[in-house]
């Protein structure tokens, strides 16, 4: 603890706990209280459920587990975006406001610049390269592209994954739901009006399978 | 953003013992991670929360409806108990900018999320009252108090404030205590005093709202439909008999360092129907003792035309 403090911020060595990758063995519920302590690390017990550093961690991304080394503070769409090499996800405001890098988490959408990789520990994240695994574009996509709904498409993976989100709450929406619904992503070509549309008819490709 | 490190507690009690000089509380983080990312918060190590059980849950608690601090928000506005009771807390919840922010954020959060005031966030300090009262000043305080000129930014302190509120606190000492919502939030004095009373080695445990014998309202004024911070709220609960109003408890939000108590608009109204009119001279009761800036004289029309359409509301007299 002491010692890491004194190190420069970026060079911190991996610590007691990071040896033991205690988030991969304890998840998230913070019970690595009763996994295999060192028996010489007397100062790790008393702050046993603390990582420092970098640690490797376990992200259960579109049903597959990927292991991935972030330090603390790495929020969940930079560890998507550089180390994961999924760049679906984009980096705009990077403070929770345009949307861009909206991803489902545990079933509901959330901006990933806020939200911390070591955070979503154990939780199923869905990202945009998940709605495509055979090449075979989404309705959601589809209808995208057949409503004209992106421009320079810089913001589209986003709100592709907030509307999946959304429907998967409102499967009979009304553009009204959908102005609430989609309210946290914007797009400064300002296609919302093909949005709209490529909404309705995703909802309803949906519905008849 | 600085490198910290990142405490994983199961429980309060471990939580409070790992809260050591230079650790915050995260739970949703949508505010910390900004805050942390524009180097304004500087924490050496982050506590989650988020794990903890027995802060989660919304249930009864006696006569209390009981909020557990890491309940989200997007959890508040699609309960059940909180539905059938609160619609001012619904309201006030729905209000929170995007469903991203509601899904992530939690109650508690709201309550301690740091102001958006421009200069503190650009790290010139929560109380610098000349580059406000100089500079850029629409969206700051017009009930400011001494040199606090910013803005709480809670949206649902101002509703719970209204209902009676309390909010419960575990320190380090293992005790706990009730604060009301109306003494939680204060105006600082000092640079670096914080503008809740929750000290950093206090974690908020739950929020306790009393049985609404009450019709209660929040009614938002805000520049988009669409993700945006508000320019003004009104929170109002009455108490009725028959179509007379009992007692009334007015709160504003977002037009002061605190929620503001609107007290003379709520003696006003005893005893009277709420009706097109008697609301609308308790709006303008409200914003009496308005002190705004040089660009914000507007959100004094703005928190009148709130509270007439929150008592509205809340009487379910057809807004005019």
């Amino acid at each position: 603890m002491s010692s890491s403090k004194e190190k420069p911020k970026d060079q911190q060595p991996k610590s007691a706990f990071s040896r033991r990758s205690w988030l991969q063995g304890a998840g998230v519920s913070g019970s690595v209280l009763t996994t295999g302590l060192l028996a010489e690390d007397a100062q790790a017990q008393t702050v046993a459920n603390v990582m420092s550093g970098e640690v490797e961690i376990t992200l259960d991304i579109n049903g597959k587990k990927r292991s991935v080394k972030v330090e603390p503070r790495v929020t969940l769409l930079d560890a998507l975006r550089n180390r994961l090499d999924m760049t679906g996800a984009k980096r705009v405001c990077d403070r929770g406001t345009c949307g861009a890098c909206t991803v489902i988490v545990g079933g509901k959408v959330m901006y990933g610049c806020s939200v911390l990789a070591v955070d979503v520990v154990g939780k199923p994240i869905q990202t945009i390269e998940g709605l495509a695994p055979e090449g075979q574009l989404h309705p959601i996509s589809k209808a995208f592209v057949n409503h004209d709904a992106q421009q320079c498409g810089y913001c589209t993976p986003g709100f592709i994954m907030a509307t999946k989100g959304f429907l998967d709450r409102n499967p009979n929406p009304t553009v009204e739901q959908i102005d609430k619904g989609l309210s946290g992503n914007l797009c400064r070509c300002g296609t919302y009006m093909g949005m709209k549309a490529a909404v309705l008819e995703a909802a309803k490709e949906i519905k008849n399978g | 953003m600085d490198n910290f490190e990142y405490a994983n507690p199961s429980t309060v009690k471990e939580a409070l013992s790992l809260l050591t000089a230079g650790a915050e509380v995260l739970a949703g983080g949508t505010d910390l991670l900004s805050l942390l990312k524009d180097e304004v918060h500087k924490p050496k190590r982050l506590v989650n929360i988020k794990n903890i059980k027995a802060l989660g849950g919304i249930s009864k608690a006696g006569n209390n409806i009981r909020i557990g601090a890491t309940v989200t928000l997007d959890e508040l506005a699609s309960s059940q108990l909180i539905r059938a009771a609160y619609p001012s807390l619904v309201q006030a919840a729905l209000g929170i900018t995007s469903p991203q922010i509601r899904n992530m954020g939690t109650v508690a959060g709201d309550l301690c999320q740091r102001p958006r005031c421009w200069y503190f966030r650009s790290g010139n300090g929560l109380l610098n009252k000349s580059l406000v009262e100089n500079g850029e000043n629409k969206y700051h305080a017009i009930f400011g108090t001494g040199s606090a000129q910013f803005v709480s930014a809670s949206s649902l302190g101002p509703a719970l404030m209204a209902l009676g509120a309390t909010v419960k606190i575990a320190g380090a000492d293992g005790k706990t205590k009730d604060v009301p919502v109306a003494q939680f939030f204060k105006a600082p004095s000092a640079e670096g005093e914080r503008e809740i009373a929750l000290a950093a080695n206090e974690i908020v445990t739950d929020i306790l709202v009393p049985a609404p014998a009450t019709k209660n309202a929040t009614y938002e004024v805000r520049h988009k439909q669409a993700l945006d911070w508000p320019l003004a709220t009104a929170s109002v609960a009455l108490r009725m008999s028959g179509t007379k109003v009992t007692s009334a408890s007015i709160t504003l939000g977002h037009v002061g360092p605190t929620p503001v108590r609107a007290t003379e608009a709520e003696k006003m109204l005893v005893g009277q129907t709420i009706t097109a009119d008697s609301a609308e001279k308790a709006g303008a009761a409200a914003v009496a003792g308005a002190k705004p800036l040089s660009q914000n004289a507007y959100k004094v029309q703005l928190a009148k035309v709130a509270v007439k359409r929150a008592l509205l509301t809340a009487a379910g007299v057809k807004a005019v």
